[in-house]
C-alpha cells in the first residue's frame, strides 16, 4: 500500500477533473443559451443545472417544452434516459468499497457520464476526496458555465461552438482507447457494443433511452458468455 | 414560482433515483463472479455505446468522426487526455471551417 496524504488524493481528484471541466464549460454555456433563447427565465436555466445537472436530459427538455410537450412525458423522457445511470453506478458500486456509505447519496448525485469514465478507468485511485473532486469540480464547471451561458453566450462564434460540442466524445475516445493496450478482451466487447448499437440505432426497434440500455446489457453480457471462465476482467 | 419548477423538480428526482440506488443497494460481497465480470465490462461497452451514439446523432457526422478518431489515437499512443480532447476538437473545427 502507498501512503497518500489528503493532499495528494485532492491533487489528483483535481487533474482527472480537468478534461471534464473543459469539456462541461462550453457545452453549458451552449445550453444556457438555448434556454434563454427559449424564454426560460434566468432563475429556470440555473435551476435546471443545479438541481437535475444531466446534459443530455436538460438539452432534450428544452426541445421538448418547445414542442409544447407535457411536464409528466418530459419528466418519463428524462427517466428513460437516464436508467442508463443505474448500469454504471452498479458497475461502481463494486469499486467503492472504500467510500463510505453514508456519503454514496451525494456522491451519486455527481455521477454522470463523465464522470463515471474517468473514475472507472482510474480505479486504483479512487477514495473518498479524490471522487470527491472529481464530482464537485465537474458540478461546478457545469452549473458556471450554464448561468455565464444565459448571460455572456452570444459572445462565442457558432463554428467554434458546434466543433466543442464534439469535445465529451473526444474525451470519451481518450478515455477508452488506451484501455485496448491492457487487454484485447475490451478491444472486442467494445466494438461488439458499437455494432449492437448500430444495429439497433438503424433498425429502430427501440426508442431513444432503452436503446442505450438495451445495447449496454446485451453487449456485456455476451462479454460474460464470452470470457467469463471465472476470471476478473481486471487485475 | 415560476411554472417550470415542478418539471425541474421530477426531472431532478428522474435523474438522481438510478444514480444513486444501485450505488446504495449493491456491494461486492454479495455478488456472483459472472455478475461481477458483467459490471466490469460496463464501463468499456457503455463508452463505446455512447461514443457511436455521439456520432449518429450528430449535425456534423464527418467532422465528429474525425475528432473523436484523433482525440482516441492520440490517447492511445502519447497518453495525455487533455491534448487528445484539445487536438481532436481542432481536427473537427478544421474540417467545418473547410467543408
Amino acid at each position: 500500500m502507498e501512503n497518500k496524504t489528503l493532499k495528494d488524493n485532492i491533487k489528483e481528484g483535481f487533474v482527472a477533473s480537468l478534461p471534464i471541466v473543459i469539456g462541461y464549460f462550453p457545452i453549458a454555456i451552449a445550453f444556457g443559451l438555448m434556454a434563454k433563447n427559449i424564454s426560460l427565465t434566468i432563475w429556470d436555466t440555473s435551476l435546471l443545472s443545479i438541481l437535475v445537472y444531466a446534459g443530455a436530459s436538460q438539452f432534450m427538455a428544452l426541445e421538448l417544452i418547445l414542442a409544447g410537450v407535457s411536464p409528466l412525458n418530459i419528466v418519463i423522457a428524462t427517466f428513460l434516459l437516464n436508467i442508463r445511470h443505474m448500469m454504471m453506478t452498479a458497475s461502481l458500486s463494486v469499486e467503492f468499497e472504500n467510500i463510505p456509505r453514508k456519503s454514496l447519496p451525494i456522491i451519486g448525485f455527481g455521477i454522470t457520464d463523465e464522470t463515471f469514465s474517468v473514475i472507472s478507468f482510474n480505479k486504483d485511485k479512487i477514495n473518498l476526496p479524490y471522487v470527491s473532486i472529481i464530482c464537485l469540480l465537474s458540478y461546478l464547471s457545469w452549473v458556471a458555465g450554464t448561468v455565464i451561458g444565459y448571460g455572456v453566450g452570444e459572445i462565442l462564434p457558432e463554428s467554434l461552438q458546434t466543433s466543442l460540442s464534439i469535445g465529451l466524445y473526444a474525451m470519451f475516445a481518450a478515455l477508452l482507447f488506451p484501455e485496448f493496450k491492457n487487454s484485447n478482451k475490451t478491444l472486442l466487447i467494445a466494438l461488439i457494443a458499437a455494432a449492437i448499437y448500430i444495429i439497433i440505432y438503424y433498425t429502430n426497434i427501440l426508442n431513444s433511452g432503452w436503446d442505450i440500455i438495451a445495447a449496454i446489457v446485451l453487449s456485456s453480457w455476451i462479454g460474460v458468455l464470452v470470457f467469463a471462465k471465472n476470471e476478473e476482467v481486471r487485475n | 414560482m415560476t411554472s417550470y419548477f415542478p418539471l425541474i423538480l421530477g426531472m431532478a428526482l428522474a435523474t438522481y433515483l438510478p444514480r444513486v440506488l444501485p450505488l446504495m443497494t449493491l456491494s461486492n460481497k454479495n455478488l456472483s463472479n459472472k455478475t461481477r465480470v458483467f459490471l466490469q465490462f460496463i464501463p468499456y461497452t457503455s463508452l463505446s455505446i455512447l461514443i457511436v451514439r455521439g456520432i449518429l446523432t450528430s449535425d456534423i457526422k464527418l467532422p465528429a468522426l474525425a475528432g473523436i478518431l484523433t482525440a482516441g489515437l492520440l490517447s492511445y499512443w502519447k497518453g495525455n487526455a487533455i491534448l487528445s480532447v484539445f487536438g481532436g476538437i481542432l481536427v473537427s473545427y478544421l474540417i467545418l471551417s473547410w467543408i
